[in-house]
């Protein structure tokens, strides 16, 4: 890999003086995108910034009406811990989905929204329990958080400290995994609140993770699967890539929908 | 260059290394530990995992400075003097490996199994396997030397 300078800093103000500072810093959360990816010389930061140190964003907090994630909590962390278990099972098993034991021993919450990498599993999670992602500098919904492609609404001098999640009144999260990668090739979170209900999907977009409208009128009046079936999503906008191509993938969606459907009826 | 302080296999250490010396290759060129392998370019095989503060971690996707304050196990460190490793013995008994390349991965991995995992299955071995490429056995014999290990 190229070289850079490694710092290891002990507070969100150090964070902040060094992006400053340095506007070819990186913030190093769990590695397990970014290191791979500067090994294979994809990735040129000058400086990265490990922020493992930093304590305060590292939690799981019980809200009531709402979980709160600190953004360094791994992936791990998040899938065992109780209160998720109990509140959110659905983001637990999303959690303990996510590549492998390894990966998930390092990779973080707050890394995988930053990064924002268009199969990644965290970001329908945001998108569908209308999650508030908060920073150094304000609050951002998920909705105005992923803007496209590895593209967050995140300045360059913001870190992302906690992610806080409605608790809905079910949710579900159903994947297709990549044989390979174990990365969506199509991922549906579906979660059911009050008259409303929202579906995001991921590994799918070709901007990345999107809210499924066509979906959600279908299945707000009932969650049935006759009205899941009612809707099918256009292959058009949908990635294709060797894995498969947009009408396979746009499939791949239909079906995890209902899987996800018939498992929260 | 960054100072590390690193508890490894039992035995505290401090060495500078270089800011993209990644953690396995301080492991294997700077103290010999060439037990923990490196198979893959791209993160994905786990020939290199270790236990970084008794979790299961690959090596090859950190770098040596994380490790500041850390303790570290590898294959190196699990074995009593000449008394295998329970899961080590599991692996003989049960011909959980063939070339050999994988295996240490596969037992830090294993070990990161049955610790975590209080009942388990062939079901739950093999998923957990996940991050762990094995291009002799077929897998097999490893998942009967975790499950065989896990009665231990």
């Amino acid at each position: 890999m190229y070289n850079f300078v490694y710092e290891k800093v002990n507070s969100v103000e150090e964070v902040e003086k060094i992006l400053n500072e340095d506007v070819e810093s990186k913030i190093l959360a769990g590695g397990q995108t970014l290191i791979p990816t500067m090994k294979q010389r994809l990735a040129s930061p000058s400086t990265l910034i490990d922020i493992s140190g930093i304590d305060e964003l590292k939690f799981v907090k019980d809200n009531d009406s709402s979980i709160e994630i600190g953004s360094m909590t791994t992936h791990y962390e998040v899938s065992s811990s109780d209160i998720v278990l109990n509140k959110l099972p659905s983001l637990a098993s999303l959690a303990e989905g996510i590549g492998d034991p390894h990966v998930r021993n390092m990779g973080t919450i707050g890394g995988s929204i930053s990064n924002n990498d268009p199969t990644a599993c965290y970001p329908t999670a945001c998108l569908s329990l209308r999650a508030k992602i908060k920073t150094n500098k304000r609050e951002i919904s998920a909705e105005d958080f992923f803007i496209g492609l590895f593209h967050t609404a995140l300045d360059d001098n913001e870190i992302v400290i906690s992610v806080e999640f409605n608790i809905p009144q079910k949710a579900c999260y159903m994947k297709f995994p990549n044989p390979a990668s174990r990365y969506a090739m199509a991922g549906v979170y579906i979660s059911v609140f009050n008259n409303d209900v929202s579906v995001a999907v991921t590994g799918a977009g070709e901007n990345g993770v999107f809210r499924w409208t066509e979906m959600e009128k279908a299945l707000i009046d009932d969650l049935s699967v006759e009205n899941a079936k009612s809707v099918k999503l256009s292959p058009e906008g949908i990635m294709s890539d060797i894995h498969a191509d947009s009408k396979y993938r746009a499939n791949l969606v239909n079906v995890m929908t209902l899987r996800a459907v018939e498992n929260l009826i | 260059m960054p100072k590390v302080s690193i508890n490894i296999n039992g035995q505290d250490l401090s060495a500078e290394v270089e800011d993209r010396q990644l953690l396995v290759h301080f492991l294997r060129d700077d103290l010999d530990l060439t037990g923990t392998h490196v198979g893959c370019d791209t993160s994905q095989c786990g020939a290199c995992v270790i236990h970084l503060d008794g979790r299961a971690v690959k090596s090859c996707a950190m770098l040596a400075a994380q490790a500041d304050g850390k303790n570290i196990i590898t294959i190196e460190g699990i074995a009593d003097g000449d008394n295998l490793h329970p899961v080590q013995e599991a692996f003989r008994d049960n011909h959980g490996l063939q070339c050999g390349f994988c295996t240490p991965g596969m037992i830090m991995a294993a070990i990161d199994i049955i610790n975590r995992k209080p009942n388990l299955d062939e079901k739950t071995v093999r998923e957990e396997l996940e991050g762990n490429l094995c291009r002799c056995t077929g897998y097999q014999n490893i998942v009967k030397s975790i499950l065989s290990a896990a009665n231990r």
